[in-house]
């Protein structure tokens, strides 16, 4: 049964005093409730072990925040999940669905590396980060245009589109790495030394070992740029608006094609900077494969995080917490888990959204009148 | 070059079932994993590969019925509630090998069909079925009342629903087949390896779709399009060896058709009209 | 008479007479905030037709939904052929002989003719297998029966819109519709097919048959129906023979005030101001647009609005209006002809570049086209001002709050909060938000389509009262409206529209409702070019 469009009748308002409230509730009940079913699971997954769940998330949070080592894994894996997450709800925000971050963060991490590689040594790091930035930037956003271009000129479905071309770009770099630039034997580049990012270790000797980079700083700064363009700039009012209703959108003089474009490319900017988290911050090399699944987490961050850059943020900080904890309880329970629940989160997400959607604005009429 | 057609063809129809019906099918990918590891477990704890077959339909299935129920019922977005299902195949079957069989990358071996390397697979029941099963999902679609409503639920489900077709119904069968004929994919790869390796599916579940597409939704089509993609692949092994074009881009023909494809170059590729829509 | 016999099923009893074919009573249904029908009722005898007028948006449309299945009433008895059948399902209503013909077809346009009417209940061979030849047949056969002819192997997106009405009625025919319901059939047919409908339906009353026919066109009620029934704002106002009434009184029932029907409110001419150059105002020459299937949507229309004046065009929905002002507002694209505003001609340019020019544009659909519904009333404000309202690329929030706040005073918009998401408001209300909107910015010329649909009584005098206003400010406005009362009120000259032309263009003081019907149902042919 379909609801027909409604033209008919005369409109009865509703509303509640506090519109901020309304839309908190649409936006962070549902990962509420993801979260919820995904402890569910875990104590189920758990108890299958022959584990008690209260000792094993103990165990958990012990290994990730309880020590530095382990809370500099986790912000370093937040760090990559929060570029892909953010790429990708901007993209959504346009209406766009961007499946390709993976492919941008490569490419983006590659252009980073040959940038680092071919900078003389002795570089002051002022120098070199933002030149190797900006060529991250723009390897994702060159990546990113291409579904944007297809589906303005074309109508192409940019789901299809990204994915296709996260195997071709994937390929193609392959290809650079394996037949040209790697060091023997293995499939990355050769050392970088300009533009290379301090490790936390670097300024506290807690974090010693771990991962930890002042990527994490760039990622948070773009968060904030994130923000600031969707919700107090002309180019985001434009966006969203594009995102919401495009029949709007047209009517009101934006262009909804340029913006696709200007969405998607920026998406794939966002992502390709995440690069220099591995590739300068971590390794300091480029190495076939890094990316890895980073598309993929980035769609569950940006879901989760209901496509708003502080929302991304501490999504991207509770995966990365599952992904480091599944390592810190791998004695007790396959750190295979938590690959399970990051899966089930995201479905549980995904149906909660319009079904929570659903519930409070039926329960809404029923009050008021 | 069959051989590695199958998958492709088991899975690609069954992609062509629920989209023409109006789902979005990104998660043949899951459904062939699932299907692939279900059928190990099931051969390796009855020793005979048909419980396997069965057991691999079944693992399909479940993950089907998921995704049905998610985009159905609740009205999920179907592209999401794809990469969820894509993610948490990968999650579990990487458990339950790890529950199972106590390995992180690998089954036991298990027995398949055939297994005679002269006969080039000819010998394995799988193999006449996945070269089958294209023109039977053919004839469902186009010439059974079943296939009618599919295709009238993808391109204008209000019509159905006027004529007291549910859409719903429809629409969950659909997905169920096309869970069905994807774990079939996976069984088959599986068997024929004789062993479930993590991520075994290895984004084939991606070039089915690609095959869908190309195919423009036409099992038919897209049987040709799996064979088009299997020559592909079968000349990227056969050119690993020398260095004429190098093998990463044999590799990416699939995708790059594919884009070619929906950019309407060769014709345009129109999708089922009602496609990933939530309504009804 | 039908291709084939009734479904098993529930099959209608055949009626007795005095007992009614259709009994709804106290029918109660809301969409969320959307009240649709409010203790409505209906009452049709067999063997009648039956018309369900109203403006739109009264509720008749709903009302047979729920009749047909396809919705459940939230309050309410229906009773068809005395049996009580309140919340039934579509299956269980097409059982029961009722067929619905909707008003936008229902029927998949990449399947055939044979195909859409054989869905649902499909012939089958060795149980199966589709019976295609069976299928070719029944439809041959109904259609010699009924003479309404189509061949059964043609696709339906390859059908005129005449056509695919006639496979619509076929659909309901051949799953053994006794009772017919056709909403708003002829909106988009030309007179031949018009005559054509008419003469089919007279015969299945004449045969037996019973059939509710929802239009707002008085003529089609006064030559066709035997009773009426009268719904306005969701309720059901009155119900009388046919024989006893005067389309006058039809009208005044269904608006709900006096409308009169000849000379009525008229608009004082004002004095146009003399230092007016030439080329002001909006400009249309010769202007073509072509739509799907190659058809002529607009075929050479010319006409200029000056200021200081409205331009009204009145005409049934489905005759180009809709595309004529997407075109002049930049969202649909021109075959050939020249638009102009004060001279500048934007036949080809963007939308951003006709606001700049003078263009204002109250858009027919205003949840879809005028409104981002998530947005706030504020930023809605400046839905197409949006660079007057930035500053290096940033908005400027305080600015946008005080434009707000202005204009939900100066426009009476309830409730009286900027930041309240747009959706949350009651249709006049958005409504409002869009007219100040776009009266409030710079302009010269005002397209205004359907400004009052959907929109209480108190919202339209409003709306109509800052069209007026307008005009006396010297911008030229063209009023495109459904609604011949409005047009006739605000109008100074008034155009028809039909099939794609002007059938006529005349000063309002020399038009009237049954003038103007004559050229807007085709039987007139005029002068304008």
């Amino acid at each position: 049964m379909t609801a027909p469009a409604v033209t008919e009748g005369v409109a009865k308002p509703t509303f509640s005093g506090a519109p901020w409230r309304e839309r908190a509730e649409e936006a962070l009940i549902p990962p509420l409730v993801a979260l919820l079913v995904a402890l569910i699971c875990g104590d189920l997954l758990i108890l299958s072990y022959g584990q008690s769940p209260a000792a094993v998330y103990r165990l958990l949070l012990e290994g990730t925040w309880g020590n530095a080592y382990g809370f500099g894994q986790v912000l370093y894996k937040a760090t990559t999940l929060a570029f892909t997450g953010l790429a990708v709800s901007f993209g959504l925000r346009a209406g766009l669905f961007n499946i390709g971050a993976e492919s941008q963060l490569a490419a983006g991490g590659f252009a980073a590396a040959l940038t680092g590689l071919a900078l003389p040594v002795g570089t002051p790091l002022i120098l070199a980060l933002p030149l190797c930035m900006i060529a991250a930037g723009m390897a994702g956003g060159v990546v990113g245009s291409v579904p944007a271009y297809l589906k303005t000129r074309f109508g192409a479905h940019e789901v299809i589109v990204t994915i296709m071309l996260n195997f071709i770009v994937l390929a193609l770099l392959n290809w650079f790495i394996a037949g040209h630039l790697h060091v023997p034997e293995t499939l990355h580049t050769p050392e970088i030394h300009a533009g290379v990012v301090p490790r936390l270790s670097d300024i506290s000797a807690r974090f010693h070992g771990s991962a930890a980079n002042l990527a994490l700083v760039v990622a948070v700064v773009v968060a904030g740029a994130v923000w600031f363009y969707l919700f107090r700039a002309r180019g985001g009012y434009d966006l969203r608006a594009v995102g919401l209703q495009p029949a709007a959108a047209e009517y009101g003089g934006i262009s909804v094609g340029r913006v696709w474009l200007r969405a998607l490319t920026l998406s794939g900017m966002i992502a390709g900077m995440g690069g220099i988290n591995y590739v300068l911050g971590y390794k300091h090399y480029y190495e076939d494969g890094f990316a890895s699944g980073a598309g993929f987490m980035g769609i569950a961050v940006a879901l989760v995080g209901r496509n708003h850059p502080i929302g991304v943020l501490l999504a991207a900080f509770f995966f990365a917490t599952l992904s480091q904890g599944g390592l810190a309880i791998h004695a007790f329970v396959p750190k295979q888990m938590m690959d399970v629940l990051q899966g089930v989160v995201i479905l549980a997400v995904a149906v909660s959204v319009p079904e929570v959607r659903r519930i409070l604005r039926g329960a809404r009429r029923k009050s008021d009148v | 070059m069959i051989r590695i057609s199958i998958p492709f063809l088991f899975a690609a129809t069954g992609g062509v079932v629920a989209e023409r019906a109006g789902i979005v099918s990104l998660t043949l990918e899951g459904f062939m994993l699932s299907g692939a590891f279900a059928a190990v477990l099931g051969t390796n704890y009855s020793g005979s590969p048909w419980v396997g077959v069965l057991t691999g339909m079944l693992g399909g299935l479940i993950f089907a019925l998921i995704h049905a129920v998610a985009t159905i019922r609740y009205r999920a977005d179907q592209v999401v509630v794809g990469v969820a299902i894509n993610l948490m195949a990968i999650g579990v079957t990487r458990f339950f090998l790890k529950l199972f069989f106590d390995s992180s990358s690998n089954s036991p071996r298990v027995a398949g069909f055939g297994g005679n390397i002269k006969a080039a697979g000819f010998d394995n029941p799988l193999l006449w079925l996945g070269l089958l099963v294209a023109p039977v999902i053919a004839f469902v679609i186009y010439r059974t009342p079943f296939g009618l409503r599919v295709r009238a639920a993808g391109e204008h489900p209000d019509a159905a629903e006027s004529v007291g077709v549910s859409v719903k119904r429809v629409r969950y069968a659909a997905v169920a087949i096309s869970g069905i004929l994807a774990g079939l994919g996976g069984v088959y790869l599986a068997l024929d390896q004789h062993q479930f390796t993590d991520q075994m599916t290895a984004g084939r579940g991606f070039i089915a779709i690609s095959a869908v597409i190309f195919g423009r939704w036409d099992p038919i089509r897209a049987a040709a399009a799996c064979l088009l993609f299997a020559a592909a692949e079968t000349l990227q092994i056969q050119l690993q060896g020398s260095h004429a074009i190098a093998s990463q881009f044999i590799e990416m023909i699939p995708y790059a058709l594919t884009i070619v494809a929906l950019a309407g170059v060769v014709g345009r590729a129109v999708p089922p009209a009602a496609l990933g829509k939530a309504e009804a | 008479m039908t291709g084939r016999p009734a479904p098993t099923g529930t099959a209608a009893p055949r009626a007795t007479s005095g007992v009614p074919a259709i009994r709804m009573v106290g029918i109660e249904k809301s969409f969320g905030a959307i009240m649709a029908n409010l203790g409505a009722s209906l009452e049709v005898m067999p063997g009648e037709i039956h018309a369900l007028v109203g403006e739109n948006g009264a509720g008749k449309s709903t009302l047979m939904r729920i009749l047909g299945g396809l919705m459940k009433p939230d309050a309410g008895r229906v009773e068809v052929n005395g049996r009580d059948v309140t919340g039934w399902s579509t299956n269980d209503a097409i059982a029961a002989g009722i067929g619905i013909v909707h008003q936008h077809f229902m029927l998949v346009p990449t399947l055939s003719v044979a195909e859409n009417l054989v869905l649902g209940c499909e012939p089958k061979t060795r149980g199966v297998v589709l019976d295609y030849n069976r299928a070719a047949e029944d439809v041959r056969k109904l259609s010699a029966d009924t003479g309404l002819v189509i061949a059964p192997e043609r696709l339906i997106s390859d059908l005129s819109v005449g056509e695919a009405q006639r496979v619509e009625i076929l659909k309901v025919l051949f799953r053994g519709a006794k009772i017919l319901v056709l909403d708003e059939p002829t909106a988009v047919l030309s007179p031949p097919e018009v005559r054509e409908l008419w003469t089919v339906l007279r015969r299945l009353r004449d045969n037996g048959d019973t059939i509710v026919l929802i239009t707002h066109r008085l003529d089609e009620v006064v030559e066709l129906s035997d009773t009426i029934t009268v719904m306005r704002a969701g309720q059901t106002v009155a119900r009388i023979k046919t024989s006893e009434t005067t389309p006058a009184e039809i009208a005044r029932l269904m608006v709900g005030r006096e409308v009169s029907l000849s000379a009525g409110k008229r608009v004082q001419p004002i004095a146009r101001p003399t230092d007016v150059r030439a080329d002001q105002g909006l400009e249309v020459r010769d202007l073509c647009i072509t739509g799907s299937h190659g058809v002529r949507v607009i075929d050479g229309i010319s006409f200029s609005a000056k200021p200081g004046e409205i331009l009204g065009i009145a005409g049934v929905e489905g005759n180009g209006q809709t595309e004529l002002v997407e075109a002049l507002a930049g969202l649909r694209t021109v075959s050939s002809g020249h638009i102009l505003i004060d001279g500048a001609e934007i036949t080809r340019k963007s939308v951003a570049v006709r606001h700049d020019a003078g263009l204002s544009h109250i858009p027919e659909d205003r949840q879809r086209r005028g409104l981002i519904m998530e947005y706030s009333v504020a930023d809605n404000l400046i839905l197409g001002l949006q660079k007057d309202f930035a500053k290096r690329g940033v908005i400027e929030s305080d600015r946008v709050m005080e434009n707000a706040v202005e204009e939900i005073s100066a426009f009476d918009i309830r409730p009286a909060n900027p930041v309240l998401a747009v959706r949350a408001l009651s249709g006049g209300n958005q409504q409002k938000v869009v007219v100040a909107r776009e009266i409030g910015r710079e302009f010269s010329v005002l397209l205004a389509s359907q400004p009052t649909r959907g929109v209480d009584v108190g919202a339209i005098e409003f709306i109509h009262k800052q069209l007026l206003e307008a005009r006396a400010k010297g911008k030229a406005i063209l009023l495109v409206s459904a609604e011949l009362n409005e047009v006739l009120a605000l109008s100074d000259r008034i155009a028809v529209m039909y099939r794609g032309k002007f059938a006529v263009v005349m000063p309002a003081a020399e038009a009237s409702e049954e003038v103007l019907g004559e050229y807007m149902i085709g039987t007139k042919k005029g002068n304008a070019a």
